[in-house]
């Protein structure tokens, strides 16, 4: 029997028993989240049926609920307004209430946006800068600050919360999205250098020296040239940063109320009538899975996509 | 193009002294080669004459103006790196008009220069292709091509041919050569290959630990070199050398060597001390049965058109190239001497060649 196989090519057995195990571990981390979606069109009542429904009729109104602030009115108030000029209103009546106003979901829905974002641009470019200058120059002491700036994470931010807090008053920073921005970017920057040096170490000098002598600056040559080589250790860090900031609950919690709520904090508090508003809070949390999906689904390819291959010689 | 003068060239990184004290001028649209062994500061001299090292002390003339501090993009040069160093993010036609975008020409006048470069080269039909699909020719040759473009005040190629193998090497050196020719730009090339040097190079300069120890023509360099590095480093095989216990004094023209007397050129020079050496290449000696240096065949490599036979002498192992006729066997006893006066004599304490009659 011929048993010699290449080193590189797995056996089909073992190909087929790796697809086994990634199809299983997939369903079995997809189940919460397709439950998630599930509640988040579910009406109130199935919601919290039980023995669960598996086939159930559609409804947006856990949506509806998620957007409005809503109070209870009785039947008689009800008859003696105009016909609903729109299908959530109608929804909305039909559970005698109406709509009071647009509720506070979508303010920090924006507001986890411009944070989350914000900090990650920030984050991103403030260490790929301080990644080439660890990776590029000879900067004194270099080894004892590249350890500063890691052992900024060796203990949990929230152990500094009390102190932040105090500063945060102190400066205004509290409930702004500047502070929240700056909170975040700091967390984050100590991971995105070092992740960045070791990307940057891999690009050979001699790309911004080739860039320098066609004319261009450092600066130019820096991000014409090295990001671009760059760009699968930015999207990997990105995606890091964007993740943390994203779900970021605790100081959210502590230090932000009104202005710069995020998301995460507000999430919790949809309360619905008598209950919680399951489909409402599902609603909720699918819409916030999806910015940190769609982001990591843009910046994939580059994280897959080899581009420094064979430019070089070596 | 433009002549490049270094004065007075030094570059330290901390204790170590890389480049010490050079001097050069290098002529407009001369083909320069930079030649040494690794670490001897060949790169380091290159590179601070791009601008991407600064010198510790000593000025560098490109024209008649003084770059020495100022930025690589400051001077109007091009390099060509070892390792191509090509764009990998852009296409080909991208990487060639990159130079050009910085200076600010227009789109059309991009255009004209590219394919003027490309058709120059034979990259023409690869324009739109990808730097990761080219072969290591044709990246060399967009690599030029990057250069070529900026018509630049003069090149500098950093060991351009190091990374092809042997059979593409000689190829490129020929297109080298012709594309210098073509353009008669000022070319300084650095290279540890010495018939890379050989073949290329209107002069040379040789280097070794970060000083010029000479600059000519690559035949002054190889008949008359000027010190004994450069007679051992220069050749393939290098130079015998024989050392020899006795001072040389002015006017001498023999010299005894374990009982024989040898005609030497007419020495011109007085040895400083009693140790010298004398220097003869493989070529120049021949093995005869008498008035020759005894020694017995300790190897025979065959060259197809000529035999190198290793002699062992008391003077230790001597190289001697011979016709291919020649039949000799493994420790047959032979006797070497010199065919014609292409003798130099060394001085023990400075190293240098002193001056005789045939090196004046």
């Amino acid at each position: 029997m011929d048993t010699s196989r290449s080193y590189l090519e797995p056996s089909s057995f073992s190909k087929k028993l790796a697809a086994t195990i990634i199809i299983i571990y997939t369903v079995i981390t997809l189940i919460p989240i397709s439950w998630m979606v599930m509640t988040s069109f579910k009406n109130v009542n199935s919601a919290i049926s039980y023995p669960p429904e598996v086939l159930f009729e559609p409804s947006l109104e856990g949506y509806v609920n998620l957007f409005t602030n809503r109070s209870r009115q009785s039947q008689e108030y009800l008859d003696s307004l105009p016909a609903p000029e729109t299908w959530y209103e109608e929804l909305v009546r039909s559970r005698e209430m109406v709509i009071t106003g647009p509720s506070k979901f979508l303010g920090r829905y924006s507001n986890s946006m411009i944070i989350g974002f914000g900090s990650t641009f920030a984050s991103v470019f403030l260490g790929a800068l301080a990644a080439y200058a660890f990776s590029r120059f000879r900067v004194p002491l270099k080894d004892d600050l590249l350890f500063f700036i890691l052992s900024t994470r060796m203990f949990p931010p929230i152990a500094v919360a009390v102190p932040i807090f105090i500063m945060y008053r102190k400066l205004g920073l509290g409930d702004t999205h500047l502070g929240m921005i700056i909170l975040y970017t700091v967390v984050n920057l100590s991971l995105a250098v070092w992740l960045l040096k070791g990307f940057m170490d891999e690009i050979p000098k001699e790309y911004e020296e080739a860039a320098m002598i066609d004319g261009y600056s450092r600066l130019q040559a820096f991000f014409k040239v090295v990001l671009p080589q760059a760009m699968t250790g930015i999207a990997a860090t990105a995606i890091f940063c964007m993740i943390f900031s994203w779900n970021e609950y605790a100081f959210a919690v502590l230090l932000t109320q009104f202005n710069a709520q995020t998301a995460p904090p507000f999430i919790p508090t949809i309360i619905g009538e008598g209950g919680l508003d399951w489909p409402a809070i599902g609603a909720g949390t699918t819409l916030f899975l999806l910015p940190v999906m769609i982001f990591t689904i843009i910046l994939r390819k580059h994280l897959l996509r080899g581009i420094t291959f064979g430019a070089v010689r070596k | 193009m433009s002549k490049i003068k270094i004065v007075n060239l030094q570059k330290s990184f901390g204790d170590f002294t890389a480049v010490k004290n050079s001097n050069l001028t290098i002529n407009d649209k001369e083909f320069f080669v930079l030649l040494g062994p690794s670490g001897c500061g060949k790169t380091t001299t290159l590179r601070m004459i791009a601008g991407l090292e600064l010198p510790t002390s000593g000025e560098i003339y490109l024209g008649d103006e003084e770059v020495g501090m100022l930025r690589a993009s400051e001077r109007d040069i091009a390099f060509v790196f070892q390792l191509f160093a090509l764009y990998p993010h852009m296409n080909v036609k991208n990487n060639l008009s990159f130079p050009l975008k910085m200076q600010g020409y227009s789109r059309s006048e991009i255009k004209t220069r590219v394919e003027e470069a490309a058709k120059l080269l034979r990259i023409d039909h690869i324009l739109n292709s990808n730097i990761s699909s080219l072969s290591g020719g044709d990246r060399q040759r967009v690599a030029l091509g990057r250069a070529l473009v900026r018509r630049p005040k003069a090149f500098l190629m950093d060991e351009p041919l190091g990374t092809l193998d042997a059979e593409f090497r000689e190829l490129m050196c020929l297109e080298l050569k012709k594309l210098h020719m073509d353009i008669g730009a000022t070319t300084v090339y650095v290279t540890h290959d010495q018939l890379e040097a050989m073949s290329l190079a209107d002069r040379i300069a040789v280097m070794d630990g970060g000083e010029i120890l000479q600059a000519d023509e690559p035949s002054v360099i190889y008949n008359k070199p000027a010190t004994k590095f450069v007679a051992s480093f220069i050749g393939s095989p290098g130079m015998n050398f024989i050392s020899i216990d006795q001072g040389i004094s002015n006017e001498q023209s023999t010299l005894n060597i374990e009982g024989t007397n040898f005609n030497i050129p007419k020495q011109y020079e007085i040895s400083k001390g009693k140790k010298n050496s004398f220097g003869i290449r493989p070529e120049n000696l021949s093995l005869t049965n008498e008035d020759g240096l005894k020694g017995s065949v300790f190897g025979v490599e065959y060259l197809g058109s000529r035999k190198i036979v290793t002699v062992k002498t008391n003077f230790g192992e001597i190289k001697v190239k011979t016709d291919i006729s020649t039949s000799v066997k493994i420790n047959e006893n032979v006797q070497v001497k010199p065919s014609n006066d292409n003798i130099i004599i060394f001085d023990g304490e400075t190293d240098k060649s002193l001056k005789s009659e045939f090196m004046n």
